[in-house]
């Protein structure tokens, strides 16, 4: 993709967020002003929303005022919608971050494991661990988890990022508390924070397993076929070697694709998990001001969500350029 | 394959230590509050402007009124705050105040009579959904200079003609009442917004807490002001955290890592009670819930089926399964507690009752739509409500939506028919009969919009004037009588089914203590509390 | 000579006698090697009793679905006359079940045609035509897939308002743009080789070329994807109803229903785990049998 295409990218999925917010019947005003609002109290909000004038010149508007990098304020309560994508979207980079990486360091090994043993017993029982992923409605499986493991094991910490006798504790560098009770050295709110985020991470790991393990066994079926394996084997090379060394190697770029996208999907795709963890993150924020049709929100969180997505398409895209021969 | 496994075992061994060397602590700590409640309808903390249940919990803690009352002794009705004393003019239209001395703001100034006189005439000019609560005594942007007037240490409101001088103190203890430092705020405006913008965000108040921080959907921090005037509160630190599910919020609360739980479902108060160490709290609220008939429609409109509709409710059904315990029957507008509330329900669920007026109306067939908002306990009363319409040949199609697609919708009297709720504004009876009973011009130009009896395009059959009358009446019991009349034919004849009316059951931790969430009259007042 | 011996033999042969002959042995040779796919086959069967289920619902379930006993509510597992319980409002929750099991094929099959077709379409003309038409239908591609897709399903909904038909229509737009890629990619294979080239030199149209010609070539790996993708489908649907936006009461959608259920998880578990089962048994189902098609039908494209 080059400069020119993300650019007309990102302005097409704002208009349609855009036009999505305003044909939506959720009024924004009514959210404003609430149930009892009088007509005149009401017609001042919407003309001060400048709901009055003709769509394009509020989309003008919203683009000039983005492109100054003022995404506007939340019409529900009233701060600055970057001020409020700073504080949520850490949340959620640290949720999907922990997520990806259980993704990444169970499914790599078990997608391999399972392509070099195809057919056998453990094959079948990663194809079943995978697939389960797959078919698990999140929702109750989340349910069900901080019902056994915090309601009655008490293993883990419950809703939320941290026990609230550590809200606020440490001072936030980056926003994710793990990494700002490690700057801040305080090991009483790491521990506590990581309580709080195993479970919600271990649930969006488990999907992301389920992904990665699929895509790695069936890349690395397609090495092991190919011909300069058996070669190796012919060679005499040692099979730990040959899946490795050899199979394994030239799996990494479609590998790191297949993650970026995982990783993109987690961004986008926690919102039930948010909700049920009670997980301040910005799938819930979305969400939230969309159904009180608080579009400035909407539309910045979109922005956000879209950009990061087309990055990571962007990312993957160069690696395969850089290097994978096939693709010139 | 070896260098795999031992990864593999590695890392679910780490898992394994890492969780379960995790610390759990029983309790909070002893000088802080913590409450799980659902805060998402927190969209301001401007007392002239909040106007949700959320808002109004943080306000009410946050800002002294010049009436209030006395969390321990609801009962007794609006008490001095920071006015002193008052006294009525003799035509009955002029309240004037004396200030309680040597209050402070939590900004450190002192709490005068021009900031009483500030804060009133900021509410009427920045005139927000609220302003209603003020604008009814005849308060108007262009007359605040005359109408509400500081001299000295004292504060002197004049309304537009007499009313009961409860029905004016009352409406003073609700939000919009709340006393703001006027320096303070000043010092914070922009653009002529009275500080709007800046208090939408920040508190300046004089009463027990400050607002620390909100974080929207996600909680509120309030910390103690140690100079209120009543006593340092016992509770330093009060936080508020949002968790939407009820069964989070439960063991949430049994593992003792919350003191307070708002939003227990019967299901899950059923379950928390039998735990040690929690105890569950009843408090009747002033919410109620109602089914509305759309007066345009033309079956609806026939007094017969008006009736019929309300033979048509399984209210015990109801109040004995899925409500059980956070709803109790009442069919009328005024909650229980009120001043004028009855509590006479002469309606049970009478299908063949309802099949005889209906037939006397000669209607058979009827398809309706009801329109819901999206929440469980809703959708449950309308497919209970489904269930015994069909029993007397009625269809009744249920739309679910957002809170404010429906609300949209009811507003424009787009609705057959509408189930929801509708909690008092202020503790006085003029805030149900003002909009349940009333309406002077039903037309559709009129865009009352805020009157519930035009959003059902009903001209009420004379009950207006009647409710005109009973706000103006000085004597109480004389008030209170009237009030019972206009129930009793409103009753009858209303397109209105009031069903239910709300107790608020609260799962807490049994050292919490003197926690009151203000009744059917107020808020949850937090400097009581002791644990 | 038994006739299906026959019938097998003629399907089974290396020399085809017509183009239709030549299909229906591709296609038998992938059945062979479908059925040799134990997993593949248990979903299938699932699907299949699913599908007898749905057809026979009014005479398997016990009760009528929509029948309220407030006085029986949340009635337990195995309960003389209701197996499963009974819901918030005393309806029987086998019942809904079964019920519900009509409203999932539903949505799955209107999705699994609405999707892929619009996929298509797009995927082919873009690839076919090229240039600035390319151009553009791609980068609404694009568009469409930088979307958050619940913000995107949520928003429809909210817009047209809730109801089946609606998340049918909201989930077939936040899926079609995957397919529409694969469709072109298919596309710019084909439209370079030599048989494309040869049928245009015969006076075929563009219209003629996409519909008899590339179409057919790229079914396959759609329909691959669009099993794969049916639990998702499903689980959106779900997450839907989950969030009330789904199938309206008293419907009884299976999503829904977790939804009315999740209410009493603690004490009453069963009440949202049956429906949750229920979901869990088909997106299994559909993933079994994707996985195992995915091994007959493309064994090297693995999906993306």
């Amino acid at each position: 993709m080059t400069f020119g295409s993300v650019t007309v990218t990102m302005l097409g999925l704002l208009f349609v967020t855009f036009i999505i917010g305003r044909v939506m019947p959720i009024d924004p005003v009514l959210s404003i002003v609430g149930e009892r609002a009088s007509k005149s109290t009401y017609d001042a909000v919407y003309n001060q929303l400048g709901l009055d004038k003709p769509l394009l010149v509020q989309f003008f508007y919203y683009i000039w005022d983005v492109l100054h990098g003022d995404f506007g304020t939340s019409l529900l309560n009233a701060r600055p919608v970057a001020d409020d994508i700073r504080r949520v979207f850490p949340a959620t980079l640290e949720l999907a971050s922990l997520g990806v990486l259980f993704g990444i360091v169970l499914g790599v090994p078990l997608g391999v494991i399972a392509a070099v043993r195809r057919g056998s017993w453990i094959d079948q029982i990663a194809r079943v661990v995978a697939l389960v992923g797959y078919s698990m409605p999140i929702f109750w499986l989340g349910l069900m988890g901080l019902l056994v493991f915090y309601g009655i094991l008490g293993w883990v910490g419950g809703p939320g990022r941290v026990g609230i006798f550590y809200v606020d504790v440490v001072p936030s560098v980056t926003g994710m508390i793990l990494i700002d009770s490690i700057i801040d050295g305080n090991w009483t709110v790491f521990k506590d924070a990581f309580s709080h985020i195993i479970l919600p991470a271990s649930l969006l790991g488990y999907y992301s397993l389920a992904y990665v393990s699929r895509m790695t066994r069936s890349f690395m079926l397609e090495q092991l076929s190919a011909e300069y394996i058996t070669t190796a084997r012919v060679k005499g090379m040692s099979e730990r070697a040959v899946i490795w060394r050899h199979a394994f190697r030239n799996i990494r770029v479609q590998l790191i694709t297949v993650i970026a996208l995982s990783y993109a999907n987690l961004l986008e795709g926690s919102v039930l998990t948010e909700i049920i963890f009670s997980w301040p993150g910005i799938g819930s924020y979305i969400t939230t001001a969309l159904l009180s049709a608080d579009m400035n929100a909407v539309l910045g969180g979109t922005v956000v969500v879209g950009l990061i997505f087309i990055l990571l398409n962007i990312f993957s895209d160069l690696l395969y350029r850089v290097f994978d021969p096939r693709a010139k | 394959m070896n260098a795999l496994n031992r990864l593999m075992t590695t890392a679910a061994l780490g898992l394994a230590v890492a969780v379960t060397s995790v610390p759990s602590w029983a309790e909070t700590p002893a000088n802080m509050l913590v409450i799980a409640n659902r805060i998402d309808d927190i969209t301001t903390l401007d007392p002239a402007e909040s106007f949700e249940f959320a808002g109004s919990d943080v306000s009410r803690n946050v800002y002294g009124k010049l009436v209030n009352f006395d969390p321990l002794n609801m009962g007794a009705g609006y008490q001095p705050d920071l006015a002193e004393s008052w006294t009525v003019s003799e035509d009955g239209k002029s309240i004037t105040f004396t200030m309680r001395e040597g209050v402070k703001f939590h900004s450190g100034n002192p709490v005068t009579a021009q900031d009483a006189e500030y804060s009133l005439r900021r509410a009427v000019i920045l005139n927000k959904t609220p302003a209603f609560i003020l604008t009814q005594f005849g308060f108007t942007p262009e007359n605040v200079e005359q109408t509400i007037k500081a001299d000295g240490n004292t504060l002197t409101i004049t309304t537009d003609k007499r009313y009961a001088t409860s029905f004016v103190l009352n409406c003073l203890t609700a939000t919009i009442g709340g006393i703001v430092d006027m320096k303070t705020v000043m010092a914070n405006e922009a653009d002529g917004d009275m500080g709007n913008t800046w208090l939408k965000t920040n508190t300046a108040g004089s009463g027990a807490y400050t607002v620390q921080s909100w974080k929207p959907n996600d909680s509120v921090t309030m910390v103690s002001n140690p100079d209120f005037y009543l006593g340092a509160p016992a509770m330093e630190r009060v936080i508020v955290r949002h968790v939407q599910e009820s069964a989070t919020q439960r063991l949430l609360l049994e593992r003792g890592d919350i003191d307070v739980a708002r939003n227990l479902n019967p299901e899950d108060i059923a379950g928390a009670r039998s735990v040690a160490g929690v105890a569950i709290d009843d408090e009747l609220r002033g919410r109620l819930m109602y089914i509305s008939l759309n007066q345009n429609h033309p079956e609806l409109s026939k007094p017969q089926v008006r009736q019929a509709i309300k033979y048509l409710v399984d209210y015990e059904g109801m109040q004995n399964s899925f409500l059980n315990g956070q709803y109790t029957i009442h069919q009328n507008f005024l909650p229980q507690t009120y001043l004028g509330a009855v509590n006479e329900n002469p309606f049970t669920l009478n299908i063949d009752k309802a099949k005889e007026l209906l037939a006397e109306a000669g209607v058979s067939g009827l398809e309706i739509e009801v329109g819901v908002r999206e929440a469980q306990e809703r959708i449950e009363i309308a497919q209970s409500l489904q269930n015994t319409f069909a029993q007397a040949g009625i269809t009744l199609n249920i739309t679910v939506g957002t809170a404010k697609q429906i609300l949209a919708r009811y507003r424009a009297r787009d609705l057959d028919v509408y189930m929801g709720a509708w909690g008092p504004d202020y503790p006085d009876p003029q805030t149900n009969a003002g909009t349940f009973a009333y309406n002077p011009d039903n037309s559709v130009e009129a865009q009352a919009t805020g009157l519930l009896a035009w959003r059902n395009a009903w001209d009420t059959g004379g009950l207006t004037e009647k409710v005109d009358a009973a706000v103006v009446e000085g004597d109480r019991e004389v008030r209170a009588q009237m009030y019972h009349d206009i129930q009793a034919e409103f009753r009858e004849t209303a397109p209105f089914a009031i069903l239910f009316q709300k107790i608020e059951q609260t799962g807490r931790s049994e050292n919490v203590k003197n926690l009151t969430l203000g009744g059917a009259i107020t808020a949850v007042s937090y400097w009581p509390v002791t644990k | 000579m038994s006739e299906t011996q026959t019938l097998r033999a003629w399907l089974l042969t290396d020399a085809p006698t017509s183009r239709r002959h030549a299909k229906l042995a591709s296609l038998y040779k992938g059945w062979l090697s479908l059925r040799s796919n134990s997993m593949a086959m248990f979903g299938l069967a699932i699907l299949i009793i699913l599908g007898l289920i749905a057809a026979a619902a009014p005479l398997l379930a016990p009760h009528d679905p929509f029948f309220q006993d407030l006085g029986n509510r949340l009635g337990p597992l195995g309960a003389e006359d209701h197996v499963l319980g009974t819901d918030s409002l005393g309806r029987d929750i086998l019942s809904r079940l079964i019920y519900g099991s009509r409203i999932t094929l539903y949505i799955v099959t209107l999705v699994a045609l609405i999707a892929p077709i619009a996929g298509l379409l797009v995927g082919t003309v873009s690839g076919y035509a090229g240039g600035w038409i390319d151009m553009i239908l791609m980068r609404i591609t694009d568009i469409f897939l930088a979307f958050p897709r619940l913000v995107l399903a949520l928003a429809f909904v909210a817009a047209l308002g809730a109801g089946i038909e609606n998340a049918v229509l909201a989930i077939s737009l936040t899926a079609w743009p995957p397919y529409a890629r694969i469709a072109r990619a298919e596309t710019l294979t084909i439209r370079s080789s030599d048989f494309i080239s040869a049928i245009r030199l015969q006076g075929a149209g563009p219209l003629r070329i996409i519909t008899k010609h590339i179409w057919p070539l790229c079914i396959s790996s759609l329909i691959v994807r669009v099993t794969l993708d049916m639990a998702g489908i499903i689980l959106a649907a779900a997450g839907l109803g989950f969030l009330g936006l789904g199938a309206q009461p008293p419907s009884p959608e299976w999503g829904a229903m977790i939804s009315e259920g999740r209410r009493f998880i603690l004490d009453y578990w069963w009440v949202a785990t049956m429906p949750g089962l229920a979901i869990f048994t088909v997106s299994l189902a559909f993933n079994l049998l994707g996985d195992g098609l995915r091994d007959v039908l493309d064994p090297k494209d693995s999906g993306q």
